[in-house]
């Protein structure tokens, strides 16, 4: 260990010390400041994403041995993660209070799992893998679990905590064959020495069961089954949450795992099948399950999985574009998903989730400003141009023609059409439909929740106008 | 070349002038109505000026605009026009304003939000007719979806989710893999830019499955049989001015499309499938004709007229095909002519009659055909421009309609004799619903009480209409002017067309 190392991993070692101090300090501060915890959270959000910034001056570089790697991969991808939390505290922060929900759980929570996140996108280590996500997915399965008394979170968590678990072990049970295969934990000693191994095929073996760890991460078919129960049981600031930071997480682990040159990249040929069934099915089930529910939460848990099955395309790819196209997918996926549940969280009010599509009745003659917002939010889920999304899909159908997947392309295309009718739907519920009589709608009064929603969601439109940064950014991520 | 970014203009002074629109808000209605009329009258003389400065001897892009837009996939902000594109920009900036002032007592309610969608429809029309980078072009082709959706669904009538829904996603349905086309275009050229593109040698195959990409996303747009099905539906429920855009300047979006990519990038597939679309314009202009004789409903009939009509500019697109392959360049050149001149005259006899129907649907409230009848009694002022715009939608020697058909015709009896023959059967049907349906609603007694109360348009109506009627004599009486400019473009195209990329 030396001073290098050190300066290296200084983001993750702050946040770790600042989330002890929170700890303490909402432990014994008591009920006057629990307000506190939200600024101190965010202090220390902003002090962390100043930290990573700083560490990518001194990188690209490994440290411990090559356990952890700053590059510009894991910068990008813990930048935009800060954001996501930090997004996620604004718009949780008033429903919080409403339902008296522990917020000072909340924001430890929270932090931890973004800990687990930065750890797992800079891993360089099956082993650092494993512990970044082991304390992403407790901390999830926790703060699934933060309303107690509803049966349904709890339901929900016990589900998402028994498959998390057979999933964790199906990739520890992965991860040993790889071992076995190669002798080494290291993901660069892994993609130098796989393809000389002896026992190639146990390594192609163990590339299934890392497979499947993956897709349950993301949240792909045939993984899927916990999402849309997790979406709709947790408390909305949860699935916020779980709908946000974590898929940068899961694109960060995919890529440490499979592409960048190292890890399984010589099982190329066969993660590519594998991959392009998931993406097929994730994109299936995303699309065509999502039309008939009535629930927009879950509604919205089906069309994240078919987004997966976007992103998954530009994976499938295994190119430098490819990847790139990913982790832009990922970027404006989470930048969408916070745009729609945080016009769910602002109209939620005691007693009033606003979480059936039906809910939205009329919402353009009671709040015209954040029906825009929600239509800004569903035309970009869509994949409608000039919208953010737009530029996502069509940077994986490119990726995907380049690598001659034309037919994956067209089941792409498919389901962009067959998703569209349920987006249009919240935007007819929205725009064509009278609002209901016995319940009124009321936005939030809270100033920080609307402002912030606002540049989230016209952010969807400006960067589908200035989109040239970002994707230039994301390619030199995985180019270096 | 220096000059003002007049195209930008075009496009931006409409959406940017939307959103002081917004601002208005819904409690002031009147002044989102001149703010919005404000800011398409600034459009239109935007326009108007830069008609001195067009070259009407040169086939090349001109009022050029190119900036990088996203460099990593060398996209560019790049705009331009030619006498084709110049037309139709024309069309719709004129489309545009007198829709503003259509719309001025019909729509009470959300009218900021309304007249917003409708400038905002305008820009990015302007900009599909405008961009010369294919995926420019994609984006604006795309975007005008989104105000058209909430004009058909939120102002529309009884039915309008349904027909909003339908349209949407009728329209993705086809320009979704018109993407992948021109991805996969990208990836040959390694450019977006659609000049590059017609020079670009692509072999059979390709070019088979990209000019199917590019048939089925405009197809749906113009729109041919079999997939006319939407419109009908998209033109009864939409408000009056959702229709007369809808018909004036949208339809031509498909026609457009086909112009400048189906034609010109895939020309050997384009000259194999010819007899398809000459079938299926065939169809459209016979049959889709019958279909509007039985129509009850007025905007049904003008919806599947507009099918029909637009089945002539098919026609007229592809019939050049069987020319060229017959070494018939002026022929040909007179196909290409006529299905542009039948484009503007369409959008101007269509939109007007869909503002008549509009007209008569603010006063009575039912579109049926059967609900009216004598308003040349009650209605004198009104009953003269109808039977005006009746006369040009048949195809009355004067009027604009005969133009562009007469010369399609032409064209199609150098093909074939019977083509021509089959062709000008329009003529006939054309004639028999569209005179029914003025002798139906027009003469004869008044069906109630209800129609004898209704009163004469007013000036502003008569505005509106007057316009409408000006340009379709103009057209008819005095086409030079407009086929001068669509000259060198079409004769350029024409040339490009009998190159063969294999």
């Amino acid at each position: 260990m030396s001073w290098n190392d050190l300066i290296n991993v200084l983001p993750e070692l702050y946040l770790t010390g600042s989330i002890c101090v929170l700890l303490l300090f909402d432990a014994f501060a008591g009920a006057r400041y629990r307000n506190a915890m939200h600024w101190l959270s965010m202090l220390v959000l902003i002090v962390t994403a100043l930290l990573v910034v700083a560490a990518q001056r001194v990188g690209p570089a490994t440290a411990f041995s090559g356990m952890y790697i700053n590059d510009a991969l894991a910068g990008l991808l813990k930048l935009f993660s800060i954001l996501a939390v930090a997004l996620v505290f604004v718009f949780a922060s008033p429903y919080l209070r409403m339902r008296k929900l522990a917020a000072g759980e909340f924001h430890t929570l929270a932090l931890f799992a973004l800990l687990g996140i930065m750890m797992l996108v800079s891993a360089g280590n099956l082993v650092m893998i494993y512990l970044g996500l082991e304390m992403l997915t407790l901390s999830s399965y926790a703060l699934v679990a933060l309303d107690r008394d509803s049966p349904r979170a709890t339901e929900a968590a016990m589900k998402y905590f028994v498959l998390g678990a057979m999933a964790s072990g199906l990739l520890l049970y992965g991860m040993s064959m790889i071992y076995g295969a190669t002798g080494t934990l290291s993901l660069a000693g892994i993609g130098a020495t796989l393809p000389m191994s002896p026992h190639y095929m146990l390594a192609v073996f163990g590339v299934v069961f890392v497979l499947a760890g993956i897709a349950f991460k993301f949240g792909a078919a045939p993984f899927h089954m916990w999402l849309p129960d997790v979406y709709e049981g947790s408390p909305t600031a949860v699935t916020l949450f779980v709908a946000s930071a974590p898929k940068l997480a899961a694109v960060g682990m995919a890529l440490r795992l499979l592409d960048l040159g190292g890890g399984l990249h010589p099982l190329f040929p066969y993660w590519q099948d594998m991959l392009a069934v998931l993406a097929v099915a994730s994109l299936a089930i995303g699309s065509l399950v999502a039309i008939v529910q009535s629930n927009l939460k879950r509604m919205l848990a089906y069309s994240t999985i078919g987004h997966m099955g976007y992103l998954l395309i530009g994976l499938c790819a295994g190119t430098s574009f490819g990847a790139a196209a990913s982790v832009f997918y990922a970027i404006a996926y989470v930048l969408m998903s916070t745009a729609a549940f945080g016009v769910i969280l602002a109209l939620a009010r005691t007693g009033f989730e606003a979480d059936q599509i039906e809910d939205l009745r009329g919402l353009n003659q009671r709040s015209p400003w954040l029906a825009g917002l929600m239509a800004l939010a569903m035309f970009s889920l869509a994949g409608v141009p000039p919208l953010f999304g737009f530029w996502a899909k069509l940077l994986v159908l490119q990726a995907a023609i380049q690598a001659n997947l034309l037919w994956l392309a067209i089941v792409g295309a498919v389901a962009a059409i067959i998703s569209l009718f349920y987006y249009l739907r919240v935007v007819k519920v929205m725009y064509f439909d009278s609002p209901a009589e016995d319940r009124t709608l009321i936005a939030t009064s809270d100033a920080s929740l609307r402002w912030v929603l606002s540049l989230n969601a016209l952010a969807l439109l400006a960067l589908g106008v200035f989109q040239g940064p970002l994707l230039d950014w994301c390619l030199r991520g995985i180019t270096g | 070349m220096t000059h003002w970014p007049f195209l930008s203009l075009l496009i931006w002074v409409p959406i940017a002038g939307a959103v002081p629109v917004l601002l208005a808000g819904d409690r002031r209605p009147q002044l989102a109505r001149w703010l919005a009329l404000l800011a398409a009258l600034l459009t239109l003389a935007v326009n108007l000026a830069m008609l001195p400065g067009f070259d009407y001897h040169s086939a090349a892009m001109q009022f050029v605009e190119s900036k990088p837009w996203i460099p990593m996939l060398h996209v560019h902000y790049a705009l331009g026009v030619d006498g084709i594109a110049m037309a139709l920009i024309l069309l719709t900036t004129i489309t545009t304003v007198l829709v503003i002032i259509g719309a001025w007592q019909a729509i009470n309610s959300r009218v900021h939000q309304y007249m917003a969608a409708m400038l905002v429809l305008s820009g990015f029309m302007t900009g599909v007719f405008a961009a010369t980078d294919a995926l420019l072009f994609y984006v604006f082709f795309e975007a005008q979806l989104i105000p058209m959706f909430l004009i058909i669904g939120v102002w529309g009538g009884p039915r309008r989710v349904y027909a909003a829904l339908k349209f949407f996603l009728y329209t993705f349905l086809g320009s979704i893999f018109m993407l992948l086309g021109l991805i996969y275009l990208y990836l040959k050229s390694g450019t977006f830019d659609m000049a590059a593109w017609q020079a670009l040698p692509l072999g059979m195959n390709a070019q088979t499955w990209l000019f199917f990409a590019f048939l089925l996303a405009f197809a749906v747009k113009i729109p041919m049989v079999p997939v006319h099905t939407w419109l009908p539906d998209a033109h009864v429920e939409a408000p009056t001015g959702g229709s007369v855009v809808l018909a004036a300047v949208m339809l031509k979006i498909g026609a457009y499309g086909l112009i400048r990519f189906a034609l010109p990038v895939t020309p050997d597939a384009a000259q194999h499938y010819a007899w398809l679309v000459v079938a299926l314009s065939l169809i459209a202009v016979i049959y889709i004709g019958y279909v509007a004789l039985v129509q009850e409903d007025m905007k049904k009939l003008v919806a599947y007229s507009s099918i029909a009509h637009m089945g002539f500019v098919t026609l007229g697109l592809f019939i050049v095909f069987m020319l060229i392959r017959a070494h018939d360049g002026d022929a040909a050149q007179l196909g290409l002519q006529g299905a542009m001149v039948q484009m503007i005259s369409h959008g101007f006899v269509s939109g007007a009659l869909f503002t008549s129907i509009g007209v008569m649907y603010d006063r009575l409230h039912t579109r049926l055909i059967k609900d009216y009848g004598g308003l040349a009694r009650v209605m004198p002022w009104f009953a003269v421009f109808m039977v005006f715009f009746a006369m040009a939608n048949t195809g009355l020697p004067g009027t604009s309609g005969f133009v562009g058909e007469f010369m399609v015709i032409l064209a199609s009896f150098a093909a074939s004799p019977w083509l021509a023959l089959l062709a000008a059967f329009t003529l006939v049907i054309g004639a028999g619903y569209t005179l029914w349906l003025v002798k139906r609603v027009v003469w004869g007694t008044p069906a109630s009480s209800k129609v004898e109360a209704m009163p004469d348009i007013n000036a502003r109506e008569a505005l509106v209409l007057a316009a409408f009627a000006a340009f379709t004599l103009l057209i008819g009486i005095w086409p030079e002017p407009l086929v001068k400019l669509l000259d060198p473009a079409v004769n350029q195209l024409v040339q490009t067309l009998g190159h063969s990329k294999l």
